[in-house]
C-alpha cells in the first residue's frame, strides 16, 4: 500500500497501467493469479504470499454465510422476520431465526471495506510482480525477502511503523464512523420497532430533524440554541473572567502569586467525575448548600433552590459551574500571555489620564483577543462537545416526559442519550454528522490559516 | 494619601483572592471531609460532620460484598497500563512518521486523522460495541482487551503535538546521522526517541489516566459484569439511588484515594508539558 513511491528507492515507481502496457503475458496473468511475477522471478515467499491472500479473500467471499452473502443483502439489509414456520415432513412449528439487519449492515460494510483493501493488494501485487521481472531482465537478481526486511528498518519504515496505528484507526474508529454514518440513513430505532429489522430511508431522517414542524424538529433546533448559546457563555465568560483574576494575581504588589494558582489549579488535577459530583450533591434540594442557605435564614423553610429542577436555574447553575472548571484553564494559559503585553501602552494610557478599567478595555482586552483567538475557537468546539460537564452535573435535566432531550441537554449528550438510553440510533447518527458539520467548518477556518499548517516545513 | 489607597488596593485584592480560593476548593474539601464522617447517607443536618472515623476507609477495603473496590482498582492499573503502552507507541510511531519522512501517504493520513478527531467520540462508541461484540470482545475475560482497544485505537489519530514536538529537532541531526551510515531504526530510536524525552513522559503518563477518569466507554463495555468494572464505574454506582445512603461516604473515601495519585500524576505531567513546549534543543 505505502510500496508505490518509496523515497531513496532508485528505478522510477511503476504504475498499473504502466506494468501493463511495457509487461509481458507474465504480468498480465498475474492479474488473474496474484503472485505470478513474483514466482517467475524467483521470489517464491513473496509470490507465495501474495496467492494465499488472493485464495483468502476468495474463500471468504464464497463461504455461505461470507462476503458476498452480506454484499448481496446489503441494499435490503434483510427481510425475513424471526417467527415460527410450519415444517410440513416433521408436523411441527420451527423458530428460525430471522435476519438481524444491524448484523449485516456491519458485516456487509466489513465486506465493501475488505473488498477495497484486496483491491489495493491486487493492485500491489500486480507492479510488485512487474517490478520483479524487469529487475531480473536487467540482469540483477529481484529483490530477495531479506533485502527488503532490512528496507522495513529503513527507507521503507514509514510501512512498519504507520500499519499498526493506522490499522487501529481504520478498524475501530473509521469502520465505526462509516457503520453509524450508514445508521443516518436508515430506520433503526425503537420508534415503529425497528430494532431487529430496519431499512434505507434516503435522507428522511435529516428531512425530520431539519424541518420546524416535526417534534424532533423542534426539539432539535432547541438543543442546537441552547447549544451555541452555552458554547458562547462558556467560552468568553471563562476567558473574560479568567483573564480578570490572572491579572488580579499578577497585579506586582500581590504577594504569594504561586500559591494562589496552585489553589485554583488542583481543581483541574482533579478527576472531574469526582468533583463535579460533588458539586451536584452539595446542590441537590436538600444538599448541604439549600440546608445552609436555610440555617442562616436567606431563603424561607422548606423553599429550597431549584439549582437543577427548574429550567432556568439549571441553565445558569451549569454555566456558573463551569466557571468553577474552566477558569483555572484559563489562567494556565493566559498568564504567560499577560507578561507578553507591550508595557510601553499602559505607561503611554496612564499619561494620558486612562483608568484602570479603561486600560483593560482598550490595551489588555485587544491583545490578548489577538494573541488568543485560535485558543477560544479551539475552546468553543471542546465546549460544544463538552459531555462532562453537563452529563456529571444535571443529566440534561430537567426533563420533560414526552421530550427526548432535557433542557439543559447539549447536541453531544442528547446524542448519547439517544444511542445508549433510548436506542435511537439513527436520530443520533443524524446529530452526530451535523455536529460534525458545525465542527468541521469551525476547525478548518482555523486550522487552514494557522500558521503552523501554512509553513509545516519553516521551521528549521 | 496615595499610599493608604495603595494598601486599601492590596487588602482588597488580596481578600478577593482567599474568597475566590475558598470557593474553589470547597467542594474538595467538602469531599475530604465527609469521607472521615461516621454519619451515613448523602445529606447532613450540618457542613461539617458531627463524628470523624476512619471506617470509610477500612469499609471500602474489606467489604466485597457489593463492591469489590480494590478489585476495581487493580483492573483499572492493568488496563491503564496496557492502554499507555499501546497508545505511546502509536503515537511515537505516527508523529516520527509524519514529522521527519516523507511518504506518499502521508498527508492524506494527516486529513484523515483530522476528519476523524473532528467527529463527536461518543458518536461511534455504539457502532465500537457492535463491532468488539461481533469480534467476541465483550464477554467475561476479554472484557479488559476491549477497553484497553477503546482507549488506545484511536491515539493514532492524536499525535499532532507530539509530531510539533518531533518537528522542533533539528533535520541536521537526522542527516548527520545518515552519513554515517545508521538506518532511519536506528535513526529513530537513538536520536529522535532521546531527544523527545519530556514528550513522552507527559504522553506515557496522559495516557496512563484516561481509563482512571473515564466512566462512559467503560459502563458501557462491562456492562453488568462488575468483577471487570473500573475504578469510575464503582464510584458513579455508588451514588445511584438504592446505593447513596450507605455508600455516599464511601463514595469519598474512593474519591479521595482515586484523586490523589491522578492529582500527583497530573501536576508531575505539568513540568513536562512546560519543558515540551519550549521545544526541543534550546538555543
Amino acid at each position: 500500500m505505502f510500496d508505490a513511491a518509496l523515497p531513496g528507492r532508485k528505478e522510477k515507481s511503476a504504475t498499473l497501467i504502466g506494468a501493463f502496457k511495457n509487461g509481458g503475458p507474465v504480468t498480465w496473468l498475474s492479474s488473474l493469479m496474484m503472485g505470478l511475477g513474483n514466482l517467475f522471478a524467483g521470489q517464491i515467499l513473496r509470490g507465495l504470499l501474495f496467492l494465499a491472500a488472493q485464495v483468502g479473500f476468495a474463500v471468504y467471499m464464497l463461504t455461505p454465510q461470507g462476503g458476498l452473502h452480506y454484499l448481496r443483502m446489503l441494499p435490503g439489509l434483510g427481510e425475513q422476520a424471526q417467527g415460527k414456520v410450519w415444517n410440513e415432513a416433521e408436523g411441527i412449528y420451527e423458530y428460525v431465526l430471522g435476519d438481524q439487519s444491524q448484523l449485516i449492515l456491519l458485516y456487509g460494510l466489513v465486506a465493501v471495506l475488505l473488498s477495497v483493501t484486496f483491491a489495493l493488494i491486487w493492485r500491489w501485487s500486480v507492479i510488485d510482480g512487474y517490478r520483479a521481472l524487469a529487475q531480473k531482465r536487467a540482469g540483477g537478481k529481484a529483490d530477495t525477502m531479506k533485502a527488503a526486511a532490512k528496507r522495513l528498518l529503513d527507507s521503507n519504515i514509514h510501512t512498519l511503523l504507520m500499519t499498526p496505528p493506522l490499522a487501529a484507526l481504520l478498524i475501530f474508529t473509521v469502520t465505526p464512523l462509516v457503520y453509524m454514518m450508514c445508521m443516518a440513513f436508515t430506520n433503526y430505532s425503537t420508534v415503529g420497532g425497528h430494532l431487529v429489522l430496519f431499512d434505507w430511508v434516503g435522507f428522511e431522517n435529516f428531512r425530520n430533524i431539519l424541518s420546524f414542524g416535526s417534534a424532533a424538529g423542534r426539539e432539535f433546533w432547541g438543543v442546537l440554541s441552547w447549544t451555541l448559546v452555552w458554547a458562547c457563555f462558556a467560552t468568553f465568560l471563562n476567558f473574560l473572567l479568567g483573564t480578570l483574576l490572572a491579572m488580579v494575581i499578577n497585579r506586582k504588589s500581590t504577594r504569594l502569586k504561586g500559591f494562589w494558582r496552585g489553589c485554583l489549579c488542583v481543581t483541574i488535577a482533579v478527576p472531574q467525575f469526582v468533583s463535579l459530583l460533588a458539586i451536584r450533591t452539595m446542590l441537590q434540594e436538600n444538599g448541604v448548600v439549600n440546608m445552609l442557605l436555610e440555617q442562616w435564614g436567606l431563603i424561607p423553610q422548606d423553599t429550597a433552590l431549584p439549582f437543577f429542577t427548574n429550567t432556568t436555574w439549571a441553565r445558569a447553575s451549569v454555566i456558573l459551574i463551569n466557571l468553577w472548571v474552566g477558569i483555572p484553564y484559563t489562567i494556565l494559559q493566559v498568564t504567560g500571555i499577560l507578561k507578553n503585553v507591550p508595557t510601553e501602552q499602559y505607561e503611554a494610557a496612564r499619561l494620558d489620564g486612562a483608568g484602570a478599567v479603561q486600560q483593560f478595555r482598550k490595551i489588555t482586552l485587544p491583545y490578548m483577543l489577538f494573541v488568543m483567538t485560535p485558543y477560544l475557537i479551539t475552546q468553543f468546539t471542546t465546549n460544544i462537545n463538552n459531555f462532562n460537564v453537563i452529563y456529571l452535573l444535571t443529566g440534561g435535566a430537567p426533563q420533560s416526559i414526552e421530550n427526548t432531550a432535557g433542557s439543559t441537554d447539549l447536541l453531544i449528550t442528547w446524542l448519547y442519550k439517544l444511542s445508549v438510553d433510548q436506542q435511537k440510533y439513527n436520530m443520533a447518527a443524524v446529530i452526530g454528522i451535523l455536529t460534525f458539520l458545525v465542527l468541521s467548518v469551525v476547525s478548518l477556518v482555523t486550522y487552514r490559516s494557522s500558521g503552523s499548517y501554512k509553513n509545516e516545513e519553516g521551521y528549521n | 494619601m496615595a499610599k493608604t489607597k495603595k494598601k486599601a488596593a492590596n487588602a482588597l485584592a488580596h481578600t478577593f483572592l482567599a474568597v475566590i480560593c475558598i470557593v474553589w476548593l470547597l467542594p474538595l474539601a467538602w469531599v475530604v471531609l465527609h469521607s472521615f464522617r461516621q454519619e451515613p447517607g448523602p445529606y447532613t443536618e450540618t457542613f461539617l460532620p458531627q463524628n470523624y472515623t476512619l471506617d470509610n476507609y477500612k469499609v471500602l477495603f474489606t467489604d466485597k460484598s457489593i463492591m469489590d473496590f480494590p478489585r476495581m482498582f487493580f483492573n483499572t492499573f492493568v488496563v491503564a497500563c496496557f492502554t499507555c503502552a499501546v497508545s505511546t507507541f502509536f503515537v511515537l510511531s505516527v508523529a516520527y512518521c509524519t514529522s521527519r519522512l516523507r511518504f506518499k501517504f502521508r498527508k492524506p493520513f494527516m486529513n484523515l486523522a483530522m476528519v476523524v478527531t473532528l467527529f463527536p467520540g461518543f458518536m461511534s462508541m455504539v457502532a465500537v460495541y457492535f463491532i468488539l461484540k461481533a469480534l467476541g470482545l465483550t464477554e467475561g475475560a476479554m472484557i479488559p482487551v476491549a477497553l484497553v482497544i477503546c482507549f488506545s485505537a484511536g491515539a493514532g489519530a492524536g499525535f499532532y503535538m507530539m509530531k510539533g514536538y518531533m518537528d522542533t529537532i533539528p533535520k541536521a541531526l537526522d542527516e548527520a546521522a545518515y552519513l554515517d551510515g545508521a538506518t532511519r531504526w536506528q535513526t529513530y530510536t537513538r536520536i529522535t526517541l532521546p531527544l523527545c524525552k519530556p514528550m513522552i513522559v507527559y504522553q506515557i503518563i496522559t495516557s496512563f489516566m484516561v481509563p482512571w477518569v473515564d466512566f462512559v466507554v467503560a459502563r458501557l463495555i462491562t456492562g453488568a459484569n462488575s468483577k471487570y468494572f473500573t475504578v469510575s464505574i464503582g464510584l458513579w454506582n455508588m451514588l445511584e439511588k438504592e446505593y447513596a445512603f450507605r455508600w455516599f461516604t464511601r463514595f469519598c473515601a474512593g474519591a479521595v484515594l482515586v484523586s490523589i495519585p491522578i492529582a500527583i500524576l497530573f501536576m508531575y505531567t505539568q513540568r513536562f508539558y512546560q519543558e515540551a513546549m519550549s521545544g526541543s534543543v534550546k538555543g
